[in-house]
């Protein structure tokens, strides 16, 4: 299948009055068409800042970005405003972690949907308004016709995510770029958005980036997952081997913390230490301070994301050897076996 | 002996939904919460579970007094706040704080980080501005910021570090209670697994009291004593938590465990929810009889539409708001079903 998304070595940096952040620094991947790529990683790691940055909606005052983010071999990071104009919310679509940055508080809740309609498909009002009132019904707003006619804070956080779902989907985008799109909803609303998410992918051959700190959806949905930390990938890989044999050990500490419903657990696991400054983080792996494995090569040298050797499509950045990766993989997934109820 | 932190009897909070320009009338009302009670002792965390928009930040607005009540009583500490005036509320203000759910609302865009969290510090007059500020460089630590975030605007945090940016703020005051509504749903889990090891440890420390919200069934075990869930507007059913995970009773409580995602790609996939059919409630108009039983696979006519369930004893310290509760877990929804014992609990 032909490559959609192509990333190549993203950078974002902030100018802020302490110095400068460097939010995102030489992040790359590709997303094929019809594939659900999910992004996991540390708090505060670039990931939303690296999808902001792909749909250009960084503050130009504050943010500075390198590299490239190919959509259909068009450079989005060239791209004029005019032209994001035309591809946001029509061929690429972005729910937002932040569901009120983009609610406007003072629009009621259907029209801000219908104006999306309106801007980018020739249509009538009266079948905007149709399809926006369709498209809250299968986010599962109760009583859309009603409801339609609501401020965004009469709803409830959920609902407000709900909302910023059916935006994004009523166009039909090519590409869904979801930011943390479940976190707010129950897990059987969640179960409900993720099959929508999916028939939608079925149907119209949609592509999905997807942001999220719950692994057991990424575990469900994504083909491929990039792990973040610090700005930078630890580890990118087809899901049943991330799953499998982790190489990175921040995503065996990630793994690790995991609290489970069988267990009766007095204290999680966690990753020591924490997460580092982009102001001044760290010389060598970013994760070398917290990383109960490091030795003097971390501390002096970047380790850049390479293949496994058993694996070409295994991507990870760590120095230590391949044996001591595959034994403490192991090790992590033994004392995380999960039964089935 | 147990000792009652917080009691609140028949909690109810509608909200009006009214129609007209010059003249707003008062059309209908969304029942958000309606005719809740419960009690928090002290030291204890209360989780709370529940479908997207059944009235769980409803409800903790409405115990921070954040909300003015329709009806119901609150008692604190033995006294009954449901009707304080805002002066009179100020000293309990500080004995509970709450974490809110969207951390991107909540934190006031012009304010600098610092003054954010010491705010409730300077307010109740606890120290010099040097000590205020230590104790916040402090605060931040310990929620796994760094102290050079002091002087940085909110919008130049991540959704999960603004979000430890609120639960410095709640702890800065040593309150009794904290309602902590979706605290973590924004950390990635090991930043999740140490505030959640935070929580307990200063749980134990100070004697903490805790209500905590959240969508993650996973977390929810690990955190709570006990667990309350919600269904529009009303309690379904409460346990302790090892109880309710191992034995639910409530036809909600069984659908919802059923859909926690599993991370692992085979078994993941090859998990079958309970799903729920129907029409998803509204909360202005819901459903008569037991809320729940539209979509409920063990619906009985002319008993669950006929008259709303009350909470009955189905085990030790466990009760449920059902006709027809679960005989044993897991159950498939066919098994769900069946029910064995078609005469009414009650
Ligand atoms: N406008 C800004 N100015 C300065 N720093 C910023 C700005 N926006 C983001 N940052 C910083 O960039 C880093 C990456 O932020 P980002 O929002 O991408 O994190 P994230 O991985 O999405 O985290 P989370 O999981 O908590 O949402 C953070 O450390 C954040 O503090
Ligand atoms: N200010 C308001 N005006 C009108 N309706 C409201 C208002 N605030 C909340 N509601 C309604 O009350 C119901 C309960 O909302 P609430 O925010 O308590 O839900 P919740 O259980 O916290 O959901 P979530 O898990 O999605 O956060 C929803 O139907 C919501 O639309
Ligand atoms: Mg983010
Ligand atoms: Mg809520």
């Amino acid at each position: 299948m032909a490559t959609l998304l192509e990333v190549e070595d993203l950078r974002t940096y902030f100018t802020t009055d302490d110095g400068i952040v460097k939010a995102v620094d030489g992040v790359s991947f590709t997303l094929k068409e019809g594939k659900t790529l999910g992004i996991v990683g540390e708090s505060g790691s670039g990931k939303s800042v690296t999808c902001l940055t792909i749909m250009g909606l960084n503050s130009k005052k504050s943010a500075t970005s390198k590299g490239r983010a190919l959509f259909r071999g068009e450079d989005l990071l060239q791209a004029s405003n005019q032209r994001l104009r035309e591809i946001r919310g029509n061929d690429i679509a972005m729910i937002f972690q932040d569901p009120m940055t983009s609610l406007n508080p003072v629009h009621r809740i259907g029209d801000q949907i219908v104006e999306g309609i309106l801007l980018h498909r020739d249509v009538s009002k009266k079948e905007a308004r149709r399809r926006a009132i369709d498209a809250l019904k299968e986010v599962g707003i109760p009583r859309a016709d009603r409801r339609a006619d609501d401020y965004p804070h009469q709803f409830s956080g959920g609902m407000r995510q709900r909302v910023m779902i059916a935006m994004a989907l009523v166009n039909e985008p090519s590409l869904l770029i979801a930011d943390e799109p479940t976190t707010a909803l129950d897990v059987t609303t969640q179960a409900q958005i993720l099959e929508l998410m999916h028939s939608l992918q079925r149907d119209y051959g949609t592509a999905i980036v997807m942001i999220t700190h719950d692994l057991g959806v990424v575990a469900e949905i994504a083909d491929d997952v990039v792990v973040m930390y610090a700005a930078r990938i630890a580890e990118r890989a087809p899901v049943g081997k991330l799953f499998e044999e982790p190489l990175h050990p921040y995503t065996w500490g990630l793994l690790g913390s995991l609290p489970r419903l069988e267990a009766d657990i007095d204290r999680l696991v966690q990753i020591p230490g924490t997460p580092p400054s982009l102001l001044s983080p760290p010389r060598g792996c970013r994760f070398n301070p917290r990383c109960p494995y490091v030795f003097d090569r971390c501390k002096e040298e970047m380790p850049e994301l390479v293949a496994s050797p058993r694996d070409s499509e295994h991507l990870q950045s760590c120095f230590l050897d391949d044996v001591t990766k595959q034994r403490e993989a192991e090790r992590t997934l033994a004392s995380f076996a999960t039964e089935v109820p | 002996m147990v000792d009652e932190l917080l009691r609140v009897e028949n909690l109810t909070k509608h909200f009006p939904v009214s129609r007209g320009i010059v003249f707003q009338k008062q059309v209908a009302a969304v029942k958000a919460v309606d005719d809740i009670s419960f009690t928090v002792n002290r030291g204890e965390t209360l989780g709370v579970v529940g479908e997207s928009g059944c009235g769980k930040s409803t409800m903790a607005r409405c115990i921070m007094r954040l909300l003015d009540l329709t009806s119901g009583t609150l008692t604190f500490e033995g006294q009954n706040i449901s009707r304080l005036s805002r002066n009179e509320m100020r000293p309990i203000r500080r004995e509970m704080m709450m974490i809110f759910q969207d951390p991107y609302a909540s934190l006031n865009p012009r304010k600098r980080v610092g003054f954010i969290v010491g705010e409730a510090l300077v307010v109740h007059n606890t120290g010099t501005d040097a000590a205020i500020k230590r104790r916040v460089q402090e605060l931040l630590e310990v929620v796994g910021l760094n102290p050079e975030h002091y002087n940085r605007f909110p919008h130049e945090f991540s959704g999960g570090q603004r979000q430890r940016i609120g639960i410095a703020r709640a702890l800065a005051v040593n309150p009794k209670l904290i309602v902590c509504d979706e605290p973590v749903s924004a950390l990635d889990v090991s930043v999740q697994a140490q505030i959640l090891n935070l929580l307990k440890d200063l749980q134990k420390e100070f004697g903490l009291t805790y209500i905590f919200i959240a969508h993650d069934l996973n977390v929810v075990r690990y955190i709570s004593d006990r667990v309350m869930v919600m269904y529009l507007g009303k309690i379904a059913e409460v346990a302790g938590s090892a109880e309710l995970y191992a034995r639910p009773k409530h036809p909600y409580t069984g659908a919802l465990l059923s859909a926690v995602p599993i991370p692992d790609p085979r078994l993941g996939r090859a998990r079958k929810p309970i799903v729920l059919e129907g029409d998803v409630p509204n909360p202005i108009n819901p459903p008569d009889g037991c809320r729940f039983h539209p979509r409920c696979p063990r619906f009985q006519e002319g008993v669950c539409d006929a008259s709303i369930p009350e909470a009955v004893d189905v085990g030790t310290d466990h009760t449920a708001s059902c006709f027809f509760p679960l005989g044993h877990w897991p159950m498939t929804l066919e098994e769900m079903q069946r029910v064995d014992n078609p005469t009414p609990a009650s």
